[in-house]
């Protein structure tokens, strides 16, 4: 009358020590770290490791380890010497590394080998690391500058004023006309096309002409919408990354602040943080041997530009070519980019879509130049610091490298694929950069450390004190109550929490108060299956059934129930994880997670243990209920 | 075995079904209301407010900063280890009221200044290193994307409870479950207690607890309608409210006292959550006894309703 395949028995049983195993690793606590990773054209090797541990050994400062760990190297210390080891291999690595502190678990190899890893507790519980970017305003300005020359420049053209200059300057655009008497006419058309300009004719003999500036409040406007799309755009490539509940907030006029909880790659994250790689498409007008020759006499066509091939030569000579000035389309129209592997040369590539209005330019461009060259050029910009006259000088590095020249094999336009990329990784990154945007100003990092948690420690110790304290409460409770059930329902909400904590871990999730709350309301509805279970078996014995019917019964009758109410919690949690973001879509991961792990233990789990127990027993007279 | 509530209670709940509407009703109208005039006391996460950065000589107490800052009148002051152990990141939310960016940065700055006064003791003394005006955390995708998550929460119960079980017993879940949370979230209004992150949490967990008590009660009711004979619809409905009411008065007691522990002894970040939940918990069990059922007769549900039709049908067809 009662039965419960052996088979689930096993799964059971399965389902207890992979819990177990994979909800260990938590009880490792972490270590400060220093991550190293390497950048394009560097490598993580045993030179790196000796020059790193000479670095550290001639500041003295004691490393627990060093150690190539994945595709960094790890330098594991005292969390008292992270900072200054931090700030000592920095500027020593700065060319070719990336250094980024970090928190790393400390979970042994054996457990690592089975993929068991820690939960990543939230910023508020734990902390992590703290960077914080200088938005490069002027940059911005002087784009937003150029811009409005450029439209001054169409807006002259259209009304056919003939004009001598329009020159940017530091502070303002200078624009000197041919004729004195079109003045007038040209800053009333100017004063309707671009308003946020403040216009002011030349005097005297500066000759007819005008000086355009940015209005005080267009420029404030400027600089608060070129930070705030700088927020946004790194909040889409964290989250891109895949790390959960960061925080990502403005500071000041020019500062944004990004934080990350710990046991992530901080070196990746803060590589793709402050990048700003893109692409843009070019008609190439001399190749080979033509632009070699125009490179060695200087006589390059008036609308080309000599760049370089990302290949060299054999004898590692620069191959050139000369591109147009005029872009096809560029990185900024893409509304689509995945990373691929080119089925034909098997080198790594993207998959890019253009917007309408880049794609139909394609797609002219194309149609007439069927069988012409067409270069991709790749243009990274990688923040350097060099030394001059012993002081720290800060500023980019812009490469620009040809990654791909191809005749133009068939028409197309908005879809197309451009390989040549130098590894997997870098087709990623680069895909990651070209979906979450443009950034609207360069930034760079202007402080790097690691924040402790923004909840006391006092503070997270009492809440973890009070639940536990609480749980035990409700364990007592339910044995006193339902007696023998009481002990099947307490082992059902043990193996429940085991199994929550051992799922979060293996789908890496992170954990922050908001997770708590998910998993607080998890456990009262885990609470509440078990008691729908014992009441129902309750009610089919005063119901005049025998006691192995009315477990059968009630387990049968409650299923139903539990069933529809967690299916319908479980709605609610797909919906907030879905379109949740940050603390939501935490609090939504754990619900989800519990409710399964719950409804498996409380329905599954609990009716096999009273099984064992009673399953045997013919003649039962009562049950310890 | 001892009880709580005896096998055979039978409580007419029922009898108060239009009294019991009506103060739900009017809540809710009062929630409305309220909410658009008071607003909220929203926290930091969502204000955004000053970050200074302190240095101190001496390794400082955490817990005594934040007790400083508190005791100065800021409310829930985040005192952070920034780097070294001697310096702390501080973030307040503005006290005075709201300027322009400006005055927001210039007040940060005067901030900074107050609080280091404030925090500096003979021996220990503490210098400023930054202070600044620090945007919201969550961005306005937040309010965005939640209202599109509501939308879609309300969809799938909806559907999902239509399909289970019929649609009148899906309108009343979701009347329910919308009366709860906008009664805990009115009453966050009412007190202007601070409306954080986590309080958002707690919210979100009172539409957890509210729609699993509906829902195991309607199950009740479904069973009952199918199982029962020459029974009024009011007679179903009572008996299947006593007959959960033991389960339903255990499962809230327990839920209540977890929380209650949470909110004695859990510290203030925690206090929020914990507030906002054990109100979820008694409201959301009393609506499942007192909104829930009674909507449900007012929404005029029938043995008929929950017969599975098309087999009806094809069975009449069947028929000679």
């Amino acid at each position: 009358m009662l039965e419960y395949a052996r088979w689930k028995y096993v799964v059971a049983l399965i389902v207890l020590l992979a819990s177990a195993l994979y909800a260990l690793p938590n009880l490792y606590p972490q270590d400060a770290a220093v991550q190293i990773t390497a950048n394009r054209g560097f490598a993580v090797d045993d030179a790196l490791d000796a020059r790193v541990e000479g670095l550290l050994k001639d500041a003295g400062i004691a490393a627990k380890s060093v150690q190539k760990e994945g595709d960094s190297l790890l330098v594991r210390l005292e969390s008292a010497d992270q900072l200054r080891a931090a700030e000592l291999l920095r500027p020593a690595l700065e060319q070719g590394y990336t250094v980024a502190q970090n928190l790393v678990s400390t979970v042994p190899g054996w457990l690592e080998a089975f993929g068991a890893s820690p939960m990543r507790l939230g910023l508020d519980l734990q902390g992590g690391v703290h960077f914080l970017l200088q938005v490069d305003q002027k940059a911005a300005l002087e784009k937003r500058e150029n811009s409005y020359a450029e439209q001054i420049r169409v807006v002259l053209r259209e009304q056919k004023i003939p004009s001598q200059e329009v020159t940017v300057r530091p502070n303002d655009i200078l624009v000197r006309l041919s004729r004195a008497e079109d003045l007038s006419k040209a800053l009333a058309v100017l004063a309707v096309d671009a308003p946020e300009l403040q216009l002011q004719p030349l005097r005297g003999s500066a000759g007819p002409g005008f000086t355009a500036s940015i209005a005080p409040a267009a420029l404030q406007a400027l600089l608060t919408e070129t930070i705030n799309q700088n927020v946004s755009i790194l909040r889409n490539r964290i989250n891109a990354l895949g790390v959960a509940e960061p925080i990502v907030t403005r500071q000041g006029d020019s500062r944004i602040v990004v934080q990350l909880p710990g046991v992530q790659d901080t070196a990746l994250a803060k590589r793709v943080i402050g990048a700003t790689a893109t692409l843009e498409y070019r008609e190439a007008l001399l190749t080979n041997t033509d632009a070699v020759e125009a490179e060695r006499t200087g006589r390059v066509p008036p609308e080309g530009r000599i760049y370089y091939m990302r290949e060299r030569n054999p004898d590692g000579s620069r191959i050139p070519v000369v591109l147009a000035k005029r872009v096809i389309a560029a990185g900024d129209q893409l509304v689509a980019a995945t990373s691929i592997t080119d089925p034909e040369s098997g080198t790594p590539g993207v998959s890019v879509t253009l917007n309408a209005s880049a794609g139909k330019r394609m797609f002219d461009f194309t149609s007439q130049n069927v069988g012409k060259p067409m270069a991709v050029v790749y243009i990274e910009r990688v923040p350097e610091v060099r030394i001059v006259d012993g002081k720290e000088v800060r500023g980019t590095k812009v490469t620009e490298e040809v990654i791909n020249l191809a005749s133009i094999r068939g028409v197309f336009s908005r879809n197309f694929q451009t390989t040549g990329l130098e590894s997997p990784q870098e087709a990623q990154q680069l895909a990651l950069l070209l979906r979450s945007g443009a950034l609207a100003a360069p930034m760079e990092f202007a402080e790097e450390r690691i924040i402790g948690p923004s909840l006391g420690a006092e503070n997270i110790a009492r809440g973890l004190e009070s639940i536990a304290a609480s749980f035990v409460l409700v364990l007592v409770f339910f044995v006193v109550y339902y007696r023998m059930f009481g002990v099947i329902t307490n082992l059902a909400l043990l193996l429940n929490l085991l199994m929550l904590v051992a799922v979060m871990s293996i789908v890496g999730a992170t954990l922050s108060l908001p997770g708590l709350a998910g998993i607080a309301l998890t456990v009262g509805m885990s609470v509440d299956a078990n008691v729908l279970i014992n009441e129902r078996i309750r009610e089919e014995l005063r119901a005049g059934n025998t006691p192995l019917n009315a477990i059968a019964t009630g387990y049968e009758k409650a299923s139903g129930t539990i069933a529809d109410a967690n299916v319908t919690a479980l709605l609610a949690g797909i919906a907030l994880f879905v379109f949740g973001t940050g603390p939501v879509k935490g609090f939504a991961l754990s619900l989800i997670i519990g409710i399964l792990t719950s409804m498996y233990t409380a329905v599954s789990v609990s009716r096999g243990v009273a099984t064992l127990i009673y399953g045997r027993r013919r003649k039962l007279a009562g049950l310890a209920i | 075995m001892f009880r709580l509530i005896p096998f055979d209670t039978n409580y007419d709940i029922l009898r108060w079904r239009l009294p019991s509407l009506a103060i739900a009703f009017a809540l809710m109208v009062a929630a409305f209301v309220l909410i658009p005039m008071k607003g909220f006391n929203f926290a930091l996460d969502f204000t955004g407010g000053t970050v200074a950065e302190l240095r101190f000589e001496k390794e400082p107490d955490l817990e005594h900063v934040r007790a400083t800052l508190e005791g100065a009148g800021y409310s829930n002051p985040v005192v952070q280890t920034f780097g070294a152990a001697t310096e702390l990141v501080v973030r307040l939310q503005p006290r005075e009221a709201e300027g322009g960016e400006a005055a927001l940065q210039e007040s940060a700055a005067a901030t900074g200044g107050a609080i280091a006064d404030l925090l500096g003791e003979p021996g220990n003394a503490v210098t400023v290193v930054r202070s600044d005006f620090v945007g919201p955390q969550v961005g306005q995708e937040l309010a965005e994307n939640g209202v599109l998550a509501m939308f879609f929460v309300i969809v799938g119960f909806l559907v999902y409870i239509t399909f289970r079980f019929e649609w009148k017993f899906a309108v009343a879940a979701i009347i329910t479950t919308l009366h709860d949370v906008v009664l805990v979230v009115g009453w966050f209004s009412l007190t202007q207690h601070e409306f954080d992150l986590i309080v958002l949490a707690g919210v979100l967990s009172v539409m957890g607890y509210s729609i699993n008590d509906t829902i195991v009660v309607f199950d009740r009711v479904r069973e009952n309608f199918r199982g029962l004979h020459h029974v009024s619809a009011n007679e179903v409905l009572n008996r299947s409210i006593n007959q959960t009411l033991s389960r339903t008065i255990i499962t809230s007691v327990v839920a209540f006292l977890t929380v209650l522990a949470l909110y004695l002894y859990g510290g203030a970040s925690l206090e929020g959550m914990a507030e906002a939940q054990m109100l979820g918990i008694i409201i959301g069990t009393l609506s499942s006894i007192f909104v829930a059922c009674p909507l449900l007769i007012w929404l005029n549900v029938t043995k008929q309703d929950l017969l599975p039709k098309a087999k009806d049908d094809s069975e009449l067809d069947r028929r000679p």
